[in-house]
C-alpha cells in the first residue's frame, strides 16, 4: 500500500505522518527544499522518519494514479525525473494569495502579502523601508508583524471590510488558539503605534519604474470609494492580499468535483475520484490548525487505517466553523471594480488592460475560453493563476451573469512548468524499489 | 557562497533565494515585459506569478523567488522573451 502526499505544508505533513502510522509506505513530494509549507516558512518541520521525502520536487502530470515528478533546482533543465505509482494520493497543495487589481498594481514594489511574509519569515528580508499593508482578512496582521520584525516601518494596515468583523461570528470563538495568536500580533502593532483601519484600502499605486506612493481611501461596505476620502501617502512598498486562491491544478486534472471553487471532500477527505484525497486549503481556507487536522484525517483514510482519528475529526469540525466565520466576515466586494481605470492591467503576464477585456466582451465573448482567446487574458506565463478568478468575476459583473466555465482557469494539463527538453525525454518506467 | 548578478558579485547567506539576494541588495525589479518593456520584480514571492524571472547560467525564465543559487551562478536581468544561450 503506497500513499503519495503532494505538498509538505501543515496538511501534507499531517497526512504523511498519519498514513505512515497506519502502516502505509509513504512518499511526500514537496517543491521546497525544507518541509513546512508557507505557514512554517523559516522554521523547517520534519516528517516521521519512515516517510520518504522528495524535496525540491513537483508533480507535473499523472496518468491514473501514476505520478510524474521532477526533482532539482527550480526551473532548471537538469532535474531528475521520477515516476511514482500510488494506491492513494493525498492532495495538499495549499493556496496562494488572491489579489484584486488596482491602478499601478503591476509596478515593482507592489507585493502580495504572502510574498512579504515569505521573504521576511523565510529569509529575513524586508520588501521595503516604508510599507503599507492592505487587503482583507486576519492574515494582514501577521504580515505586518513580520515586516516590523525585519526592520520595515509599517505606516498603516488597511482592512477593506470591517476590522475584526470575523470575531463577531459565533464560529470564530471555536478557535481559541487562533484568537490568542491574533491578539499577539495586534499587541506588537499597538506597541509600534501602527494604525489599523477598517473599511479602507489602497486603491492605486503610483510611480514611474517603482512604487513611490499610494492612494488610500475609505470604503463603503460594498468596497466602493467614499468621495472626498482619498489621500496620498509616500511608501516604497505595498503589500496586498484579498484572501486566498486554492492551487487546484492537480485536483482539476484528476477530475475532482469542486464546490464553490474548492475541492469537494467527504468526512474522510475523499474527493469524488476513487483513491484521491484532499486536505488543507485546497478544500477551503481555514488556516494551519484546520489544515493539519484535515491532513491527519485524509492520511489515515488514504492508508485505510482501521480506526478513524477521532481527535482530528473533532478538530476538523471546530476548525470548519472558524473557517466559515472567516469567509463570511471577509468577502471580496463588487465595488472594487470601480477602482479600475481603462488602462489598468487585468492580466499582468499578457499585459491585458480593462479596456482590452471590455473589447473582448463587446465582441461577444461570454465564457472563459472565448475571453482567453479574444483578449489573451490568462494565456501568459502564470497561466491565469494570478488573474483567472478576477477576470471571471469582472466579466460576470459586466455581463450580468456568471461565466458557464469559471473553473476553466484552473485547467492546466501540465500542473507545473516544464522545459520542452524535459518533456522530450524518453518516458520513464515506475520506480520498482523505493 | 558567491554569485554574480549582471556581472556584480553578491554574497549569498544560506537559505536565501535569488529574489531574496536581489531585494536585500536594494533592487525591486530585474526583468522587462515582452509587450510594454515594463520593469518587474517579485510579486507573489511563492512561484505562482512568474513576474520575477531571471537568466541563470544562460537559461532564461527561472523564477528568482523559487531558485536557491549555487556557488558561482551567473545571474542576469531578463529582457522580454529570451531564448537559452
Amino acid at each position: 500500500m503506497r500513499v503519495v502526499v503532494v505538498g509538505g505544508g501543515p496538511a501534507g505533513l499531517a497526512a504523511a505522518d498519519a498514513a505512515v502510522r497506519a502502516g502505509a509506505e509513504v512518499v511526500l513530494v514537496d517543491s521546497e527544499p525544507w518541509l513546512g509549507g508557507q505557514y512554517h516558512r523559516g522554521t523547517p518541520q520534519h516528517a516521521d522518519s519512515r516517510v520518504r521525502h522528495l524535496a525540491s520536487s513537483t508533480v507535473w502530470a499523472f496518468e491514473g494514479l501514476r505520478l510524474h515528478v521532477r526533482s532539482g533546482p527550480a526551473d532548471s533543465p537538469h532535474r531528475t525525473p521520477h515516476v511514482l505509482d500510488a494506491d492513494a494520493v493525498v492532495l495538499a497543495t495549499g493556496a496562494h494569495d488572491r489579489v484584486v487589481p488596482f491602478p499601478g498594481w503591476d509596478l515593482p514594489g507592489v507585493y502580495t502579502a504572502g510574498a512579504a511574509q515569505a521573504l521576511a519569515k523565510g529569509q529575513g528580508v524586508a520588501v521595503g523601508r516604508r510599507v503599507v499593508v492592505s487587503g482583507t482578512g486576519p492574515f494582514l496582521l501577521p504580515v505586518a508583524e513580520s515586516l516590523v520584525r525585519v526592520g520595515a516601518r509599517v505606516v498603516e494596515v488597511l482592512e477593506a471590510n470591517a476590522f475584526g468583523a470575523w470575531a463577531r461570528y459565533p464560529g470564530a470563538l471555536a478557535n481559541v488558539s487562533k484568537l490568542g495568536e491574533l491578539a499577539r500580533y495586534a499587541t506588537v502593532l499597538g506597541r509600534h503605534r501602527i494604525p489599523v483601519r477598517g473599511r479602507a484600502a489602497v486603491i492605486a499605486a503610483h510611480g514611474d519604474d517603482r512604487v513611490t506612493g499610494v492612494t488610500v481611501a475609505r470604503l463603503r461596505p460594498d468596497w466602493s470609494v467614499v468621495d472626498g476620502t482619498r489621500r496620498r501617502i509616500a511608501v516604497d512598498a505595498v503589500c496586498v492580499g484579498h484572501g486566498f486562491t486554492p492551487r487546484l491544478e492537480l485536483a482539476v486534472g484528476f477530475g475532482c468535483r469542486l464546490v464553490g471553487g474548492f475541492v469537494a471532500v467527504d468526512g474522510t477527505g475523499a474527493t469524488s475520484v476513487p483513491g484521491v484525497y484532499a486536505a488543507g486549503e485546497v478544500t477551503g481556507i481555514g488556516g494551519a490548525d484546520l489544515a493539519a487536522a484535515e491532513g491527519a484525517v485524509a492520511g489515515a483514510a488514504a492508508a485505510r487505517a482501521p480506526e478513524p482519528p477521532t481527535r482530528a475529526l473533532r478538530a476538523v469540525r471546530r476548525g470548519r466553523r472558524f473557517a466559515e466565520a472567516l469567509a463570511a466576515a471577509h468577502p471580496v466586494r463588487e465595488g472594487r471594480h470601480g477602482w479600475l481605470t481603462p488602462d489598468t492591467l487585468v492580466c499582468r503576464c499578457e499585459e491585458v488592460t480593462l479596456h482590452d477585456l471590455d473589447a473582448a466582451l463587446d465582441l461577444g465573448a461570454a465564457d472563459v475560453r472565448t475571453i482567453k482567446l479574444a483578449s489573451r487574458a490568462g494565456l501568459g506565463l502564470c497561466q491565469g493563476r494570478t488573474c483567472g478568478l478576477e477576470i471571471a468575476d469582472l466579466a460576470a459583473a459586466r455581463l450580468g451573469h456568471p461565466l458557464p466555465d469559471a473553473d476553466a482557469f484552473h485547467r492546466r494539463p501540465l500542473a507545473t512548468p516544464l522545459r520542452l527538453g524535459e518533456l522530450a525525454d524518453a518516458p520513464l518506467l515506475p520506480e520498482e524499489d523505493l | 557562497m558567491r554569485i554574480t548578478v549582471d556581472g556584480e558579485p553578491h554574497d549569498v547567506p544560506p537559505g536565501r533565494t535569488i529574489a531574496g539576494v536581489l531585494i536585500a541588495s536594494g533592487r525591486s525589479s530585474w526583468r522587462t515585459t515582452r509587450a510594454g518593456e515594463r520593469p518587474r520584480g517579485v510579486f507573489c514571492g511563492i512561484g505562482v506569478c512568474f513576474d520575477c524571472l531571471v537568466v541563470v547560467n544562460g537559461v532564461p525564465d527561472v523564477r528568482a523567488c523559487q531558485r536557491y543559487p549555487e556557488d558561482g551562478d551567473a545571474v542576469r536581468t531578463q529582457h522580454g522573451a529570451e531564448l537559452p544561450t
